[in-house]
């Protein structure tokens, strides 16, 4: 316990307009060590994304926070003043956002920008000025002094994500929420991002949350990840276990999507049907329309959080129908 | 068998076409209603036109009568909004101006409209020289503050209800011309116009039947607006005394009567003025109404 | 650099609007019916000066000839000269400039001043009651008749309460800022009804872009997010609608200036229309036309300096 950075208990968080309910978040528990990299994983639309928001309570004034805690360094942030969110946002967690085209304020330079973050430091203008171009260096912009006179509509989406980062980066916060950080970008380019997240990780100690739907990316970067789906988490543990003994039928499922690269010619296989609409969910598993394992308890419970094995939890009755289940990497 | 298979196929959908259209009309007769703006906009409107068509129900005044005993009387239970300085009833005199000045809004708006619409639609389809021409007039035109322009036609033309609404048909248009042709570039590149095209259909065919019904909502929405403009553009026209002349009553001439003894009777010019922006408001409220309900059929 | 040849472009640009507008200037004047001698000097004209003027005009040239002569005396600033006040026009009307530039930056300045926080404060408490009050106003803003507001606001504020003068534009300047008030707000309060629309709807989009989500996550202060992101960039929109409306505004400055008797550009052209006054409506034509077309440079350019985006070509 003493090590977690991060302990997220029994989050619950609605969208609410005139015509629906929306639960988005439905119970969530997991926490992240200190100097881990944790990744939160599903379809888009599941709720990843929403819960980088509610952590940072960045959450447009529809969005009603529906019970649960998030402790980071021991310190509840629920209930917290604008003011005293202020000063965890940016400076303890910082967050990078998925929309590359639109997340970076277009009127005003990228120095502006990062100047920011050093605003109530006592720097001068040299100082901050070497800070500035020393973060560009480190998330790999070549020629740094002459770009950040540049504003964000001459940057590339590759290089938009890394100031993004070095934005995130500049007050040196102790845990950073990645969001998408790979999706918008060429092949090569995430191949970068994820060597740059990783190398952070390193050299800066940093913890981080890994939001994706990429597979790939997450063994190449998680220590552990949580399987989000419908706006709960349905398996919960270490990258490797996750990888090799899938417990749950949906991770399964996922897992089995993936292309392989051992040069089989078998086709893939996917998940039939799609994710319920979180703004009616069903009563028991909400998985339990597309899953193979299916019987009827799934469809009148809700399935606990079972655990399965040493960290390693699962939201399914049917755990044991699944304990000869191949993963991707045979242990 | 076969043949009265296909020929049920054929009337069962034709009857749910016709359902769907009915559905789709009864559906935007419902939106309409839930639409406040349209629907205070639509009964203000109309009790202007009710008015405008039958001012003598209302008042017993003749709005032209010269009463020597009633001159700048303020407003009484015989004469609700005054007399002027002729000792004209100002009750009558607003209520029959109402007709002209819904008729000097409403073509005013309405000529442009559809000179500029079928110029936007030729520019924007044919492109090349003909657009160039149509955009150089509109440039000038542009150049030329609204105001200005309608005072030099009406220079030259002299003043009077005529010159007015010629001013404001050679003015106007050019809104309606930019703002259909750029709609028109761009629906133009679309995959169903490039389909038409190939199945050979004429240039006729699918400028009024493809592509109009696609760019003409644009142009009503700004068209409700407009009206506004337009009858504030003539009233003030006619207030500067270069529009509507005397004795004929219309709004924007009588508060300019009005102004000429303001600080004795501010009924004068008050009261027509009111008139004047209750429809302006009820034109507005039905373009807001208009645009919220192309928006939400747009979804 | 790169702006200076933007400008210097964009002002030989200018020239073709210009001289076309010569043409159609110089041609209507020729519509209209009768001898353009006896129009110019009226009917009180004596045969020799009818017969002068037809010389000085090339009245018995060809009409290519005549329009030559017409633009080399412009080009000279030579506008002709006012049957009425028997002055060069181009005198009266550099006499009457200084009180139209006065009116326009006295509605500039009350839009900005009144409608910018209005439309900023409409779009941050969106749906609540300040909002609606706002957007109700923007309604009958823009079907309120401005003259009819004028007369209003002068009865009230100059009439019964004797705060601002009446008809009355004043020797000193102090005097001529008080003119300038109540017409000022009187046009004012019609463009923002456009521009606290526009505004208010800019910064409901904007408040939810993700830039400014971002910027919040970066820990910054509300009070920054909104001036440096939201504000910032709301105003660019309706920047652009403010110079569509500049064109309009100098148009209406005809009417204003009528109601509150000033003596500006607006109301030397009316009282040249009523009194057919032909050189003068030709000259004041010709100097509105111009005054636009540098407005409209002069808000490209500015429109640039905000938006890094933009660039001048």
């Amino acid at each position: 316990m003493e090590n977690n950075i991060l302990e997220v208990k029994n989050l619950k968080m609605h969208y609410v307009s005139k015509y629906e309910t929306v639960k988005a978040i439905n119970d969530i528990s997991f926490s992240v060590k200190k100097g881990e990299t944790f990744g939160l994983v599903g379809e888009s639309g599941c709720g990843k994304s929403s819960v980088c928001k509610t952590l940072l309570q960045l959450l447009p004034p529809n969005a009603k926070f529906m019970g649960g805690s998030i402790k980071y360094k021991g310190k509840e942030l629920i209930g917290l003043s604008n003011k005293e969110l202020q000063k965890i946002r940016g400076r303890e967690i910082s967050m990078s956002f998925q929309e590359l085209m639109t997340a970076l304020n277009p009127v005003t330079k990228v120095k502006e920008q990062i100047y920011e973050q050093f605003i109530g430091l006592k720097m001068t203008k040299q100082e901050k000025y070497a800070k500035a171009v020393n973060l560009l260096k480190l998330v790999g912009i070549p020629s740094p002094e002459q770009r950040l006179e540049e504003y964000v509509h001459q940057f590339s989406g590759g290089m938009r994500q890394r100031i993004m980062i070095a934005i995130a980066l500049a007050a040196q916060p102790s845990m950073l929420l990645a969001d998408e950080p790979t999706t918008a970008l060429d092949v090569t380019i995430q191949d970068q991002i994820i060597k740059l997240i990783n190398s952070l990780k390193e050299t800066l100690g940093m913890s981080i949350i890994l939001v994706t739907h990429d597979l790939g990316v997450v063994s190449q970067m998680c220590d552990s990840i949580a399987v989000m789906y419908a706006g709960s988490i349905v398996e919960t543990g270490d990258t490797l276990t996750i990888f090799s003994k899938p417990r749950h039928p949906y991770t399964e499922g996922l897992i089995r999507s993936m292309p392989k690269d051992d040069g089989s010619k078998d086709r893939l296989e996917s998940i039939e049907g799609a994710p319920p609409n979180l703004n009616n969910l069903p009563k028991g598993c909400s998985f339990a329309e597309r899953c193979k394992y299916a019987t009827e308890i799934c469809i009148n419970q809700m399935p606990p959080l079972k655990e399965v094995g040493e960290n390693h939890y699962s939201k399914c009755f049917h755990t044991d129908l699944l304990i000869n289940s191949k993963g991707l990497i045979e242990l | 068998m076969d043949i009265r298979c296909s020929a049920v196929a054929d009337t069962s959908a034709k009857s749910f076409i016709e359902k769907k259209k009915q559905n789709i009309l009864i559906d935007t007769f419902i939106l309409i209603l839930k639409s406040k703006a349209l629907v205070i906009g639509l009964i203000i409107i109309g009790i202007m036109l009710v008015l405008a068509l039958f001012p003598s129900v209302f008042t017993k005044f003749d709005p032209n009568y010269i009463d020597g005993n009633a001159i700048m009387l303020s407003p009484c239970t015989t004469h609700w909004f005054g007399t002027d300085m002729y000792g004209r009833d100002l009750f009558s005199r607003v209520i029959y101006a109402t007709r002209l000045d819904l008729f000097i809004g409403v073509s005013a708006m309405f000529v442009p409209f559809a000179i500029g619409t079928s110029l936007g639609l030729i520019s924007g389809y044919y492109g090349g020289k003909v657009d160039a021409l149509i955009m150089r007039i509109v440039d000038i035109l542009m150049s030329f503050p609204y105001m200005v322009l309608c005072i030099m036609i009406v220079a030259i033309i002299g003043a009077g209800i005529k010159s007015l609404l010629i001013a404001m048909w050679l003015v106007d248009w050019k809104n309606y011309a930019r703002l259909i042709r750029s709609e028109v570039m761009i629906v133009k590149n679309s995959d169903f116009i490039q389909a038409a095209k190939v199945m050979g259909f004429s240039d006729k065919r699918i400028l009024l039947r493809h592509i109009l019904p696609n760019v003409l909502s644009s142009a009503l929405v700004y068209a409700a607006s407009d009206i506004v403009v337009c009858m504030m553009a003539s009233a003030g026209l006619s207030f500067l005394g270069i529009g509507v002349q005397p004795p004929t009553p219309e709004w924007g001439a009588l508060i300019a009567l009005g102004k000429t003894s303001l600080s004795k009777s501010w009924w004068q010019s008050f009261f027509p003025g009111i008139f004047l922006i209750l429809s302006g408001f009820g034109f507005s409220l039905i373009g807001d109404g208009m645009s919220d309900l192309l928006r939400t059929r747009g979804r | 650099m790169n702006r200076l040849s933007y400008i210097i472009r964009r002002l030989i640009q200018m020239i073709p609007v210009f001289f076309i507008v010569t043409v159609l200037v110089f041609v209507l004047i020729r519509c209209i019916p009768g001898d353009p001698a006896l129009t110019m000097l009226g009917d009180r004209a004596t045969h020799e000066m009818i017969e002068a003027y037809r010389q000085k005009i090339g009245y018995y040239d060809p009409l290519w000839l005549q329009y030559f002569i017409f633009l080399k005396d412009l080009l000279h600033f030579d506008l002709g000269s006012s049957l009425r006040y028997s002055e060069p026009v181009i005198n009266l009307i550099l006499e009457r400039l200084p009180v139209t530039i006065g009116l326009t930056v006295s509605v500039v300045f009350f839009t900005v001043v009144i409608g910018f926080p209005l439309g900023f404060m409409a779009g941050k408490k969106r749906n609540k009651l300040p909002d609606y009050i706002i957007r109700i106003y923007s309604l009958f803003g823009l079907s309120a008749p401005q003259f009819w507001v004028g007369l209003m606001l002068l009865l009230m504020f100059g009439v019964k309460i004797k705060l601002f003068p009446v008809s009355n534009w004043g020797d000193t300047l102090p005097e001529h800022i008080m003119a300038l008030i109540l017409p000022g707000i009187t046009q004012a309060l019609g463009i923002m009804a456009v521009i606290i629309r526009n505004l208010r709807n800019n910064v409901v989009d904007i408040s939810g872009t993700s830039y400014v989500t971002f910027a919040r996550s970066k820990g910054l202060s509300e009070g920054r997010i909104d001036l440096r992101y939201i504000f910032r960039n709301a105003l660019l929109p309706t920047t652009t609608i403010l110079s569509l409306w500049i064109a309009s505004l100098l148009g209406g400055c005809i009417i204003i200036e009528t109601v509150f008797n000033l003596p500006g550009l607006g109301a030397l052209m009316i009282n040249s229309v009523l009194s057919r006054d032909y050189s003068v409506i030709q000259g004041g034509v010709l100097i509105f036309v111009i005054t636009v077309l540098i407005i409209n440079l002069i808000t490209d350019i500015i429109y640039s300096m905000l938006d890094p985006r933009v660039t001048l070509n």
